[in-house]
């Protein structure tokens, strides 16, 4: 269990964890209709992010990242809850502007990177105050 | 340091209506990233207004019908169509009323109709010294570099909330410490016949972008200034491999009247010495297409072409008859001069496709082929055409890729490095 800080808060999730191993650019590199990860040089290829809990070791990349991650939210295709290590502005900013359009959010919380992996594999439950669980 | 917001600005983020949504969205980002307070800023380059999916197209309207209008000078980069109907687009319907309506809502938050990735040629010029708030990789690279104004990369939905405001999180490249350089990249081991051709510049900025990342550098051993154009296709080069926001040129943009004035320290914390076997890499790197006997269209125009380099396009073709199409993106800034003296019409006549408002790997243009093979001067195009258009690309010069469409087969003449 850890208690990791709320980036932006959201609605309590759970799902699969997805540990990607290498940043990711939204744009061209996830599919806002599926949330299939496209970019074929992604070592995460092919995984899709919809429902998971996923863990971010960095975005790359186009600025309209935030688009991608609305468009997912406002399609029913998001992430499950979003882990980071850093805040990501432009990334981040999809759900901040979603939240506005009073869309329901996943939550994005901070964590430290070392932590990820020992999430992989699990099932995940990040709750309202931001605390990871394995579920 | 957390944000401190003026009594005023709290009071416009209590708001209802589009403004005070506006103010939270700029509000929340400057605390993601730890901006201490908002600062003014006197334009904004929006690039939100390209179609993604319909979510994009909501927002806009949510602002619209709340009452949200821009508080500054606001260009418009490009959208998924081309409504100067020059060239034909295949986006098919639902999307491209979406597109249409999303456009439609930009304008009426008050953006100007320049629909262009070079609103800084399409006399939208920021003072030196200013602070804006641009989006688009390439025309921030410009702004920051070129003109000395200042800006960070801003995203989709953050740019026009910060255009409604007038306010920018003051963070980056705001603020003079952060824009000075740390690393050097030196080119003057580099053949002078090499620096003075076309392609120096895209393929140099390809391989600055790649090497230096999102850090600040200064690239010395540049004897004269190359050209706006030259610096343009750096600079969009340069933000397609790395995520470059500023770049100096000692003796050539503003900041740097010379490499020691705009270093961060005595010393530059690692120098690139660049070779010419590195360029003849980069420059290979551009391409993606194995050996070919033929080419099925040349692309250019990323960033969108000038006056000027539409003029290098007329004398290269010189009234021949092209025997694959060349697309030519550029802005509807550039129109009104290709209309005069039948310019457009022996263009067009040549084989030609003018491309306005938007351009060919934002929206689907050229037709689906299946191993297709598209030739460009462009880097950037270069990056971005084998994701988002299925072609395979082949980087070369205006001139070899005016050759090349004439006889429909690659032809290469310059020298690598």
């Amino acid at each position: 269990m850890s208690a990791a800080e709320i980036l932006v808060p959201g609605k309590a999730g759970e799902g699969e964890a997805l540990v990607l191993t290498a940043p990711i650019s939204f744009w061209g590199g996830v599919d806002p209709k599926t949330g299939r990860i496209a970019d074929v040089r992604h070592p995460q290829h092919g995984e899709v992010i919809s429902g998971r809990v996923l863990f971010l070791p960095g975005t790359i990349g186009s600025s309209s990242a935030s688009a991608v991650l609305m468009e997912l939210v406002h399609n029913g295709r998001a992430p499950a809850a979003l882990v980071l290590h850093e805040p990501d502005a432009i990334l981040l900013l999809g759900l901040i502007v979603a939240r506005e359009m009073g869309w329901e959010t996943p939550m994005a919380v901070r964590l430290e990177r070392g932590l990820f992996e020992t999430y992989r594999g699990s099932g995940i439950k990040v709750d309202g105050d931001g605390v990871v669980t394995v579920a | 340091m957390s944000l401190a917001l003026s009594p005023e600005q709290q009071a416009i983020a209590a708001g209802k209506d589009g403004a005070g949504m506006a103010m939270r969205i700029v509000a929340e980002s400057a605390r993601l990233l730890g901006a201490p307070r908002l600062i003014p800023i006197a334009s904004a380059h929006i690039d939100g207004a390209l179609y993604h999916g319909d979510s994009g197209t909501l927002f806009a309207e949510r602002l619209v019908e709340d009452g949200a209008r821009v508080a500054v000078r606001s260009t418009l980069n490009v959208g998924a169509l081309d409504l100067m109907g020059c060239s034909r687009i295949r986006l098919q319907e639902p999307q491209r009323g979406m597109a249409r309506r999303m456009m439609e809502a930009y304008r009426r938050l008050g953006c100007e109709q320049s629909w262009t990735c070079a609103p800084y040629q399409a006399g939208h010029r920021p003072a030196q010294g200013s602070d804006v708030a641009w989006g688009e990789s390439n025309a921030v690279v410009f702004c920051n570099s070129v003109l000395g104004a200042r800006t960070n990369r801003y995203g989709d939905f953050l740019d026009i909330a910060c255009a409604i405001t007038g306010q920018a999180p003051d963070y980056g490249l705001h603020r003079p410490e952060n824009r000075r350089a740390r690393l050097m990249f030196d080119v003057s081991d580099l053949p002078l016949s090499f620096l003075a051709t076309e392609i120096a510049w895209p393929v140099l900025g390809s391989l600055y972008g790649r090497e230096v990342g999102n850090a600040v550098g200064v690239v010395s051993g540049i004897a004269n200034h190359p050209g706006e154009d030259a610096l343009k296709a750096f600079g969009a080069a340069a933000a397609s491999s790395g995520a470059v926001g500023l770049f100096h040129i000692a003796g050539v943009t503003p900041e740097a009247p010379d490499a020691e004035t705009i270093l961060a320290g005595p010393e530059p914390e690692a120098v690139i010495h660049v070779t010419p076997q590195m360029v003849a890499k980069a420059r290979a790197g551009l391409s993606t297409a194995a050996a070919t006997k033929a080419i099925d269209a040349v692309a250019i125009g990323s960033p969108h072409l000038s006056d000027a380099e539409f003029s290098m396009l007329e004398r290269l073709i010189a009234g021949r008859r092209l025997a694959v199409p060349i697309y030519a993106c550029t802005g509807r800034h550039v129109l009104a001069s290709l209309e005069q003296d039948g310019r457009r019409k022996a263009l067009e006549t040549s084989g030609v496709v003018i491309v306005a408002d938007t351009c060919v790997v934002v929206t689907p243009i050229m037709p689906d082929l299946d191993g297709g093979v598209l030739m460009t001067n462009s880097g950037k195009f270069a990056h971005y055409a084998p994701g988002n258009t299925g072609y395979a690309v082949l980087y070369a010069s205006l001139a070899d890729c005016v050759e090349s469409a004439v006889v429909g087969k690659p032809r290469f003449t310059d020298i690598a490095a």
